[in-house]
């Protein structure tokens, strides 16, 4: 039986797509077999940043639909075997989902996989409600600035209401992971440092991403970025992220930002 | 022609707390228990406003009208049903409520056949709250029968209305508003301020009123007079 994760945030941008696929793909890669589930219907972006865009022929809505069955909607990962994703739909939206569709849907991948992670839309609503409501555990993505902590703060009040394991009493794990982090920013107090962002969660903390152009760089050739350049600080950040996942301890180390000579020297821009 | 000036009609919504009586099967042995609880205290359900729950028992329209009126007889006046079927019901019956939702936490009054139990209608004991896990934005902890505390902190966003005081055992991010049912001498305490709004009685102070040098600090918050005054602990 499988572990049902989500990825989610109540912020937008934050870097939840990034993660699910950054996840996956460390996860697949020490031999796990892993499905990524897009749940941000009408606006799907999972099926972009894991390069399957060309692939999609059933989505999530035509499953839940009775339309096609669960097989003919998964997409293989090309470079990853054990890697699999369920897309979204992205001409219908939200309204689409059933609670009942969404149930039988993880059960079922939930049978097939060891890993199934749901990629939460941003919002408090139907679709950020369905893609928590059937996990085990949760990743909460946050960017150390006030809006996204606050937003964070308001879906972990609901991943301990609104998901099935609470309304049976039990807590759902939770972990916080901290994403955009740029440790020169955090000095000069322009960005909440880990420890201000740990305080106001109380949630314990997963990894901290460094802010990198790798990301972009990966999404836009269509790979995770765990797995178009592995010795990436986020990268590596993210495996050890997905280590911990899986039960290892591992300490925590605070990225910091490596600047060659050049960039030290002319790094300052004028505003 | 004079033209009538229209009227705005507004409608607003607003809540009120009931006292459910939810009675068992069967329906004459339970009359009989609401008997002996008025024999001890007459005029007891007098100002109250009662909420039929009819879960236990299965009724027709009739049945529900006579249980009603046997009631009123009895000078309990319903003024609302829950757990009837909609088929049930009819115009001349109370309505039907839904979603009614637990106030604080729920005293139960027994109601025995014998009476052991001499005195008066049971006071209400005071009770608190106790949370023991930080309070997220967007929650609302709504507790007007006495304090709370938490065990935690109250996030940005959050709010706490308590009858009593409020202890918090963290860090106050959100809203506090103590007091709420009347009670001008509830008190507001908390490990570190950083609130959103503080309130004892109705009489407010945003964050923005809040002293800068108290920000981050132990404090305690309670109404003198008319105005909120806010002090270190230290």
């Amino acid at each position: 039986m499988g572990k049902v994760l989500v990825v989610t945030s109540g912020k937008g941008g934050v870097g939840k797509t990034t993660s699910t696929a950054a996840l996956g793909a460390a996860l697949a890669q020490t031999g796990e077999s892993v499905v990524v589930v897009d749940f941000d219907v009408g606006l799907r972006n999972l099926d972009l940043v894991m390069g399957a865009e060309r692939r999609v022929v059933f989505d999530l809505i035509n499953v839940v639909q009775g339309v096609a069955k669960l097989p003919q909607a998964l997409i293989r990962d090309k470079r990853l075997e054990n890697l699999w994703l369920l897309p979204a739909s992205q001409t219908r939206d939200k309204d689409a989902l059933t609670e009942n569709g969404v149930r039988q849907i993880i059960a079922e991948l939930r049978q097939k996989f060891s890993w199934v992670i749901c990629d939460s839309p941003a919002g408090i609503e139907r679709g950020a409600i369905l893609a928590m409501k059937y996990a085990d555990t949760a990743v909460i993505v946050t960017n150390p600035e006030v809006s996204s902590v606050r937003d964070s703060d308001r879906i972990i009040g609901m991943l301990d209401s609104k998901t099935e394991k609470a309304e049976r009493g039990e807590r759902i794990d939770k972990h916080l992971l901290i994403t955009r982090y740029d440790s020169m920013r955090a000095s000069r107090g322009e960005m909440l440092s880990v420890d201000d962002v740990l305080e106001i969660l109380s949630v314990p903390l997963l990894g901290i991403i460094p802010e990198s152009e790798d990301v972009l760089r990966a999404s836009n050739v269509g790979c995770p970025v765990t797995l178009n350049n592995k010795l990436s600080a986020p990268a590596r950040a993210y495996l050890e992220a997905a280590r911990r996942l899986n039960g290892e301890e591992i300490s925590m180390t605070i990225p910091h930002q490596r600047k060659g000579l050049l960039d030290k020297l002319f790094g300052r821009r004028a505003a | 022609m004079s033209t009538v000036k229209q009227q705005a009609m507004r409608l607003i919504g607003r809540s009120y707390m009931a006292f459910v009586l939810t009675p068992d099967a069967p329906i004459v042995d339970w009359l009989a228990t609401v008997d002996t609880w008025l024999e001890r205290s007459p005029g007891f359900f007098s100002e109250r406003s009662i909420v039929l729950d009819l879960t236990n028992v299965t009724l027709s329209r009739s049945g529900i009208k006579h249980l009603i009126s046997s009631l009123l007889e009895r000078g309990v006046r319903v003024m609302g049903l829950e757990g009837a079927d909609t088929s049930e019901l009819g115009p001349e019956l109370p309505p039907l409520l839904r979603s009614g939702r637990v106030a604080g936490e729920a005293t139960e009054i027994v109601l025995k056949a014998d009476s052991e139990q001499a005195g008066a209608a049971a006071p209400r004991q005071p009770t608190s709250l106790l949370i023991d896990q930080p309070v997220r934005s967007g929650q609302t902890i709504f507790f007007p029968d006495g304090d709370v505390s938490v065990l935690g902190s109250v996030g940005s966003g959050a709010e706490i209305v308590a009858g009593g005081s409020i202890h918090i055992y963290g860090t106050l991010r959100g809203r506090a508003m103590a007091g709420s049912a009347g009670n001008g001498r509830a008190r507001i305490f908390c490990q570190k301020i950083e609130a959103e709004l503080l309130s004892i009685n109705g009489y407010y102070r945003t964050a923005d009123e809040i002293d800068e040098t108290l920000r981050g600090r132990p404090t305690q918050a309670w109404l003198d007079g008319s105005v909120l005054a806010i002090s270190a602990i230290n």
